[in-house]
Formats: C-alpha cells, sequence, structure tokens
C-alpha cells in the first residue's frame, strides 16, 4: 500500500478529508442548519474530528490513483440493484427451506476459480456470495482468485459452478475479464 | 390510520417475519454451517426492512439519511461477519453435515 510520491498522498489525504468532512456535515447537519447553532465552533469540531481520521487512514480509502475509477463506479450501480433483488430472492429461499416441515437442505462445500485478482473485486464477489441465495463464503486465496463457497442445497450451488452469472458480472464491474 | 403508516407497518411487519424465520432456523438447522445460513440472511434483509419501516414512518429529514447509512453499513458487515465465523469454524475442522446424517 506504499505511495510512489508526495503529490498522491496528499491527493489520498485530501480525497479523504472531504469525505470525512461531507460524511461529519450529513451527520450532524441539524446543528448548521437551524439557525442560533450555527457557529464555527460546531463546524471547527467537525473540522477536527476530520482531521484526525485523515491522519489516521488516509491510506485505507484511496490506496493507491485506480484506472477508470468512475467507470466502474457507474457500473457499480446497476451491479447493486441486482444484487439487492437477490438478496431478497435469497431470504425467501432460505425462510422457505426453514418453515418447510421436511426442510429441503443439502450442504456441501464446492471450490471454484476466477479471473479476479483485485482486493476491491474479491470482497465484493465475496460478500455478494454471501449474501445470496443459499451461500456463504469460507476461503479466498486472492493469488489464484479461488474461492471455497458452503452451500445450503444443490441449486445455488449450481448457480455458481455451471451459470457463474456473479463471478461474470463482478468481473464486469471490475474490468478483469 | 394513513397510507403512510400502513406501508410502514407493512415492511415493519415483513421485517419481523425474516427475524422470526432466522430465529427459527437457528433452532431447525441440524449443524452449525447451516444456521449460520439462517442468520447471516434473513437477518439481513429484517433488519433493513424494519430501518425502511422506520425511514417511511419518520418523513424525509436528516434521519432518513442516517437510516440510509445504518442499512448501507449491515449490508456490508452482515455478510463479512458471517464469513469471518464461518471461516474460523472451517480452519479449526469442524465437519459439516451432509445429507442423510444425524442431527448433532
Amino acid at each position: 500500500m506504499g505511495f510512489k510520491s508526495k503529490g498522491e498522498k496528499a491527493f489520498s489525504m485530501i480525497v479523504t478529508f472531504c469525505a470525512m468532512f461531507i460524511f461529519w456535515v450529513l451527520l450532524s447537519a441539524w446543528i448548521i442548519y437551524i439557525p442560533q447553532h450555527y457557529d464555527l465552533i460546531e463546524i471547527s469540531k467537525g473540522i477536527i474530528c476530520a482531521l484526525i481520521v485523515t491522519l489516521i487512514s488516509h491510506e485505507l480509502l484511496v490506496s493507491k490513483r485506480g484506472e477508470k475509477v468512475l467507470l466502474k463506479t457507474l457500473r457499480l450501480i446497476p451491479y447493486l440493484g441486482w444484487e439487492l433483488w437477490q438478496i431478497v430472492l435469497a431470504t425467501f429461499d432460505v425462510a422457505y427451506r426453514v418453515i418447510h416441515p421436511k426442510m429441503p437442505i443439502d450442504p456441501r462445500i464446492i471450490e471454484f476459480e476466477t479471473t479476479l485478482r483485485s482486493d476491491f473485486a474479491l470482497t465484493t464477489l465475496a460478500n455478494s456470495i454471501t449474501l445470496t441465495p443459499g451461500t456463504i463464503t469460507i476461503l479466498v486465496k486472492p493469488e489464484t482468485g479461488k474461492f471455497w463457497v458452503h452451500a445450503l442445497a444443490e441449486k445455488p450451488a449450481d448457480a455458481l459452478l455451471v451459470d457463474k452469472t456473479m463471478q461474470r458480472k463482478v468481473a464486469h464491474v471490475y474490468m478483469e475479464e | 390510520m394513513q397510507g403512510v403508516d400502513i406501508i410502514a407497518t407493512v415492511f415493519m411487519a415483513g421485517g419481523a417475519f425474516f427475524m422470526i424465520t432466522g430465529a427459527a432456523g437457528l433452532l431447525r438447522f441440524p449443524d452449525f454451517y447451516t444456521r449460520l445460513h439462517a442468520t447471516g440472511k434473513c437477518d439481513t434483509l429484517g433488519e433493513v426492512l424494519i430501518i425502511v419501516g422506520c425511514m417511511i414512518y419518520q418523513g424525509w429529514s436528516f434521519l432518513t439519511l442516517k437510516l440510509l447509512f445504518l442499512s448501507l453499513f449491515i449490508f456490508i458487515v452482515n455478510p463479512t461477519g458471517t464469513h469471518a465465523i464461518m471461516k474460523a469454524a472451517y480452519v479449526t475442522g469442524l465437519k459439516p453435515w451432509k445429507k442423510g446424517e444425524a442431527r448433532r
């Protein structure tokens, strides 16, 4: 997570500071917008807090200047919508298996490899797998993009092994096909 | 009772239903891994539905934004926590339950 130059460090610090300060304003906006509460002391409290967070953790938010960040973010939005719908389906699926008197479950552990390598892509896929129908990520090997997944039944396992819809969608978002 | 209240109540009731289903799954499923399935998924949607119900009931204000942040946080943290617990069990060598075995 090293920085190549001072310029990149300054860039990451400024981005982190702006993000943290906007976040603070959003969370404590009533202080600023109610007229009699408006004063510099309240705002300077926010600036100090944002500065402290920036000094501690600016490397976490912007590790290096990525390529095509805007395009990836734009591609992420439809993916999140699809993911939200998958979460609803997943929950109904699990609820059905819980309520059904015979409990139609057939748990198994499956392994598969993906083309993903970057931290963000692997994290997105791992969290998506955990949230969607009947599957939970157990282990991830970042070097080979290998996933170990616990599946609740055969159908959700096939969705990852045969169809690979989710892998293709995540690879499309992060352009790592 | 206004229309907004009814919509909010429907969302909160759905959330409560999924939370109860998650709890039932925790009790009914046969082993550690499958129980995590019940809590990891049903609780995520249950909590978020309850939060959405609160957002609709409250009306548009800065509280809505805070609740939105809260639900986003749950969407990221809940699968991560589930994954961490499951990895711990897998690494320490807990054998998963197979179909046809007796309940533990």
